[in-house]
């Protein structure tokens, strides 16, 4: 305990505290030292390609996994002194749970909300995921977007001030992706903490507070979304393809050019102000007597920034 | 805490429903047992003994010896000729050839049981007829020991192996389908109590044990007529205890297994011998005197022997502690290693 100074406005308390983490397996290193913070109330995003470390990281917060070295504390606790009081106060979604296949959704819900002291009914909780018809039906029988919600519904059985989402629409059609927004979106107005790993970006732009992009055990940019992608410099991207193809350097003067990546045949290209680029890049085309065979802008958006820190699309790598 | 007796029995529901929604597991406890009982009961049905054939060779005095023979309960009598009747006893078709005359002359393996028993039925035959008169007069009366039939044998030792494989495999699939399905992983993320988890396997496992001993006991009785010579408590107690004691060791053969196949080896591996030398289908008796020490060691020889006991015997459970302590032994110590290295993920 350090002598706290007078009386101040105290910073938000922090749901997650992460110091220095690392992970190694025999001969992997899945998280090569990590440091971030999630003040309550917060959802925060875990994004990253395959094999990033999103998982191990999940579970290490989740008591799971013990880390190589590294400090993390939950709602001020730590996971080798209040392990029962964490086990309590958190809910998880783990990538992949084979819940047993002759046992009803209900009873599957009503076994996990048996081993908590508070939380939601068991109605409750299958209401929230939206699972209501399916209540009397057997696991074996469920979808896979089904079993996707179960396990949210276990996960939100014990009314969790913290939860654990790992990668909670994978395998989702759109409209139940929607209804899951709803219901984080709920927890968040209730004040819950959410850690969720995804692959999809307007998921994380749509929920998340705070983003997290993850790649090789490292973090490598953090903030919010809109922080994120003022980040990368443009607002805009103009992606295009030419026959023949040029090299990246024949688009080095495009007016208020910020940076460009080779994309199939052409170019992704970041820019501050399209009025201007886009007559610049037509210019060249023109100049260079090479035909456009495609050619299409947008507003910049985390796809972009995970790009440009990752150097692969999220969508290739997502399975 | 609140809670846990709550927790318990909702654990316990699940480990039930696993299992009573499986329609192979119902199978495998309850319908094969007794269809094998049927099967092997038919094959090995106590049948009375064929009569032994009698060559008698043909000559003057064949004509009165015949009917004679043919008079005694349990031979029967042919006239052919001396080769023929040589012939047919060489292959089996007559248990003995008889020359008659002055002096009747026998030929017979006297090494054979048949040979020897209708030895002693014809000379008796033959003695009566010349006038012997006999001095005692001796009284049978008949009678069929209870619990000496093969069905007597192997019911104790069907439900022996049964507890066995139940426990194995039940206990056993489940905890690696767990593993694998990462619902162990899942399960230990909430405050669950491990102590409950295992207890609800212990506790299933037992009431699932319970209806397979007294299915076993109202089937033998039913369908075999085989009587529980000793008390069904005791019968019970001691079905529980193995059926207990073969959990722990599915808790150890398992305790790391990461896949089904994996699991599916270590245990055919731990059940398959003793299947064989625990006297499951036939006496462990059989096996020479050096393995015997061994074989009296496993943990199926101690319950078919105490099962036995109990079931042909009558005798006490109290008698029967060597057997109860093996089990113990044996259901203990891996159960305890198992604890210590579980994999829960
Ligand atoms: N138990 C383990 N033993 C060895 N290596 C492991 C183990 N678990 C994870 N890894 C490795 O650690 C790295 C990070 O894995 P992790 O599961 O955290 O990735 P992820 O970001 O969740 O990926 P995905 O998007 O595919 O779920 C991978 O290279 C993986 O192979
Ligand atoms: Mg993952």
């Amino acid at each position: 305990m350090e002598p706290s100074p007078a009386p101040a406005p105290s910073p938000p308390a922090l749901a997650i505290e992460v110091r220095g983490l690392v992970k190694r397996f025999e001969d992997v290193v899945a998280i090569a030292g990590t440091d971030f913070e999630v003040p309550m109330g917060q959802c925060v995003g875990l994004l990253g390609p395959n094999g990033a470390g999103k998982t191990t990281t999940v579970e290490i917060l989740e008591g799971l996994q013990q880390p190589t070295s590294g400090e993390v504390r939950l709602l001020g606790m730590r996971w080798d002194k209040d392990a029962a009081e964490l086990r309590e106060r958190i809910g998880i979604a783990l990538q992949e749970t084979r819940f047993p296949d002759r046992i009803s959704v209900e009873e599957t819900v009503r076994l996990f909300r048996s081993f908590y002291r508070r939380g939601l009914s068991v109605e409750e909780a299958i209401a929230l995921v939206r699972l209501e018809e399916k209540r009397d039906a057997y696991v074996m029988k469920l979808s896979g977007g089904q079993r996707q919600r179960l396990a949210l519904a276990v996960a939100l059985a014990a009314d969790p001030e913290l939860l654990f989402l790992d990668e909670p629409t994978t395998g989702l059609d759109p409209q139940s992706r929607r209804a899951l927004w709803d219901v984080i979106e709920g927890l968040k107005g209730k004040g819950r903490t959410v850690v969720l790993t995804t692959h999809y970006m307007e998921e994380a732009q749509v929920l998340c507070d705070q983003v997290i992009i993850m790649d090789h055990g490292r973090i490598v940019a953090q903030g919010t979304p809109a922080e994120l992608i003022a980040s990368i410099g443009g607002e805009q991207v103009i992606e295009f393809a030419t026959t023949p193809a040029l090299p990246a350097e024949a688009f080095a003067e495009v007016p208020t050019l910020v940076a460009s990546r080779p994309r199939g045949n052409g170019h992704t290209l970041s820019v501050k102000e399209l009025h201007r680029a886009l007559p610049g890049l037509l210019a060249i085309t023109a100049a260079r007597g090479v035909s456009l065979n495609h050619l299409s802008t947008h507003q910049a958006t985390l796809d972009d920034v995970f790009l440009a820190f990752t150097g692969r699309s999220l969508r290739e790598d997502a399975s | 805490m609140k809670n846990s007796p709550h927790a318990l029995a909702q654990l316990l529901l699940f480990r039930m429903r696993g299992f009573l929604r499986e329609p192979a597991a119902l199978f495998w406890v309850f319908i094969f047992p007794m269809l094998t009982a049927l099967a092997l009961g038919l094959a090995f049905r106590d049948r009375p003994l064929p009569e032994l054939k009698v060559a008698v060779v043909d000559g003057p005095e064949a004509a009165r010896l015949v009917p004679a023979l043919e008079a005694v309960e349990g031979l029967s009598a042919t006239r052919m000729s001396e080769a023929e009747g040589r012939d047919a006893l060489r292959r089996g078709k007559a248990a003995l050839v008889l020359l008659p005359g002055p002096q009747p002359k026998l030929i017979v393996d006297p090494m054979q049981e048949e040979g020897r028993t209708a030895r002693l039925m014809v000379v008796d035959a033959l003695e009566r007829l010349e006038g012997r008169q006999d001095r005692l007069s001796v009284q049978t009366r008949k009678v069929t020991a209870p619990g000496s039939r093969y069905i007597d044998f192997l019911i104790p030792g069907l439900l022996g192996f049964g507890l066995m494989s139940s426990s194995l495999w039940g206990l056993g699939w489940a905890l690696v389908q767990m593993r694998t399905g990462k619902l162990l992983k899942r399960l230990v993320a909430t405050p669950m109590k491990r102590s409950q988890f295992l207890l609800s396997f212990m506790l299933g496992r037992s009431v699932l044990a319970l209806a397979e001993i007294l299915f076993f006991v109202v089937f033998a009785r039913l369908l075999f007529d085989v009587r529980l010579a000793g008390s069904l408590l005791s019968f019970v107690a001691l079905g529980l205890w193995g059926s207990l004691s073969f959990g722990g060791l599915a808790a150890f053969v398992t305790s790391r297994a990461a896949n089904s196949e994996t699991a599916s080896g270590l245990m055919n591996l731990v059940s398959m011998p003793m299947m064989v030398l625990s006297g499951v289908f036939f006496s462990a008796s059989n096996f020479p005197d050096w393995l015997q020490p061994f074989i009296k060691a496993l943990p199926l020889t101690a319950l078919n022997d105490g099962l036995r006991g109990i079931m042909l015997d009558g005798m006490p459970l109290l008698a029967l502690w060597p057997q109860g302590l093996i089990l113990g032994v044996w259901g203990l110590i891996p159960f305890l290693i198992a604890v210590r290295y579980f994999k829960w993920m």
